[in-house]
């Protein structure tokens, strides 16, 4: 009988009723909640300094919203919510559970904050510099850490397991290596286990979502987009697919594009638990929204385990207004410019200013693409450690109400504190990873 | 006799990101298609159509029992995520870019 994973997010704002469809009748051994991105760690680490909460602000309603099917229907839950505070995450689960009259034995997964192990002459892969060249100290550091310690969360019969920075296909991976009894050196059947996670990992993006291009590829159902699964057999082969009930498509096109998604060198993609090989990977319908997918290869775990480190990254601006109608293209180019002569000459801003005309050319300008249109939108858009100048170009965008070219209209603007992520690797002998259990 | 058609025509593709690397993949609908566009569509054509956007270097890995190709463009989104000032900071739309350009196809 295969082993059957489903997953419940793929992200950190991620819809929480597909999540509920799956755990009431996918007839899940085990639910899976991926919610990490690559900010929205530091992120967590920055609110768990100012006072909120750490980690994911939806735990709560998804867990509130599966956890009487998945005790009902025998299912396990995984998730790396915990954020920049896996161990909130584990007391807020407790509650929960509790206000639900359920009994459950929690596991949290502590040890891939190693912030303790950056030092200022920690080197940094992007800028070839050192922490200590940053200029900021570092506000946090994770470890993306590997499937072993929820597999022993699980050998203890936890019935949720609560994580931080576990990486996304560990997640997955992790039950599918305890129920196959596969051995930490086993490489293909660990690579097996990966690719299941990998695909499962973004959610949507395997069942129709990121895909659609109407005339070329037509997904029905959009609206009501189900979350994937995957039948796993015990040579590592797996199906995915999805709830009938549910809209979207899982074909071999949507899978073999997010086979490869974030991914560089196919036959390299590493990940903590294994150097895994997709360029061996098999891909071929299996009936309606059923893909099969089988043969991934491995090669031994990277030595050494890749850790984000997260700096202040300052205020980003952003500042729009519109211009439509004959001339828009030249009356958005005027305001344009008054914002940049005024930006630099005036105000003295001597920093990257981006100008945007959105209509014509935004998203592809710097690629040299260029399009007609009358209606165009001018988006002025900066990155400051010092607040002042994310002010002053909302206030110069926003007084071309006024002083600007004839018929701006439709200002809007926003200031986001941002976090700067870097990379590096640490020793895997330094990471310690502890289980701990709510009692 | 060959043709030129607009990639889009033919194929499909995801673009991914991770820190300043964008990675777009490359997937023919008929395998016929797949010497003619993996012949036409090399790493240096890519990076000759957009060479502001990706100054860095651009590695093509192929998947020929799949009949894809991946595109990986080293400092290709401006900065990432984390510095970008594009609107698209991740580079989401920019399979798009690449479904835009010619190949000829047999």
């Amino acid at each position: 009988m295969a082993l059957r994973i489903g997953c419940g997010s793929g992200g950190a704002p991620d819809r929480v009723a597909p999540a509920e469809d799956l755990a009431r009748d996918g007839a899940l051994d085990y639910l899976c909640f991926e919610s990490l991105a690559e900010r929205t760690l530091a992120q967590g680490h920055v609110a768990l300094r100012e006072g909120r909460a750490g980690y994911s602000s939806k735990l709560e309603a998804r867990l509130r919203a599966v956890l009487p099917h998945c005790v009902r229907n025998g299912t396990r839950v995984l998730t790396n919510m915990g954020g920049a505070d896996p161990m909130g995450a584990g007391k807020a689960t407790a509650w929960l559970a509790a206000e639900l009259g359920l009994s459950l034995k929690i596991a949290v997964i502590e040890g891939d904050d190693v912030l303790s192990l950056i030092a200022p002459d920690t080197p940094l892969i992007e800028t070839a510099g050192t922490v200590a060249d940053f200029g900021r100290p570092p506000v946090a550091a994770n470890a993306y850490i590997g499937h072993e310690a929820m597999v022993e969360a699980l050998a203890g019969g936890a019935d949720i397991v609560i994580a931080g920075r576990v990486s996304d296909s560990s997640l997955f991976l992790a039950p599918i290596a305890r129920e196959l009894k596969i051995a930490e050196d086993d490489w293909d059947m660990l690579a097996r286990g990966a690719l299941v996670g990998h695909l499962l990992e973004c959610s949507t993006q395997v069942t129709g979502g990121y895909f659609a291009d109407p005339g070329y590829k037509e997904v029905p159902g959009l609206d009501n987009l189900g979350y994937p699964l995957a039948e796993v057999a015990p040579d590592g082969s797996a199906v995915i697919t999805k709830l009938a009930s549910t809209g979207g498509c899982v074909t071999p096109m949507t899978v073999k594009e997010q086979l490869l998604y974030e991914v560089h060198d196919p036959a390299a993609y590493l990940t903590p638990d294994v150097s895994a090989d997709f360029s061996t990977v098999r891909i071929s319908a299996a009936g309606v929204d059923r893909v099969r997918v089988s043969d991934a290869t491995g090669r031994p775990r990277p030595a050494r385990l890749k850790t984000l480190v997260a700096f202040d990254g300052g205020f980003l601006a952003e500042g729009e207004i519109s211009y439509a109608g004959p001339g828009a293209l030249d009356r958005a180019r005027l305001a344009a410019e008054i914002v940049r002569r005024r930006m630099i000459e005036r105000n003295g801003y001597n920093g990257e200013l981006r100008l945007d005309l959105i209509g014509a050319a935004s998203l592809h300008a710097t690629a040299g693409l260029r399009s007609e249109s009358q209606d165009i939108r001018l988006r002025g858009a900066l990155r400051s450690t010092d607040r002042k100048w994310a002010d002053i170009l909302l206030e110069e965008i926003e007084s071309l109400w006024m002083g600007g070219p004839a018929g701006g209209g439709g200002f809007r603007g926003r200031i986001t504190p941002s976090v700067i992520t870097q990379s590096t690797f640490v020793n895997r002998a330094d990471v310690r990873c502890t289980v701990k259990w709510m009692s | 006799m060959t043709r030129r058609v607009m990639l889009r025509e033919i194929a499909s593709a995801r673009a991914g990101d991770k820190g300043d690397i964008s990675n777009v993949s490359v997937w023919v609908y008929d395998p016929a298609h797949f010497d003619s566009v993996r012949r036409s569509l090399t790493a240096e054509r890519v990076k000759a159509a957009y060479p502001e956007l990706f100054g860095g270097a651009v590695t093509r890995y192929d998947l020929p029992d799949l009949h894809g190709l991946n595109f990986v463009m080293e400092r290709g989104l401006e900065g990432g995520v984390n510095a970008s000032l594009n609107v698209d900071a991740h580079g989401k739309s920019f399979s798009f870019l690449i479904l835009a350009l010619e190949v000829e196809i047999d």
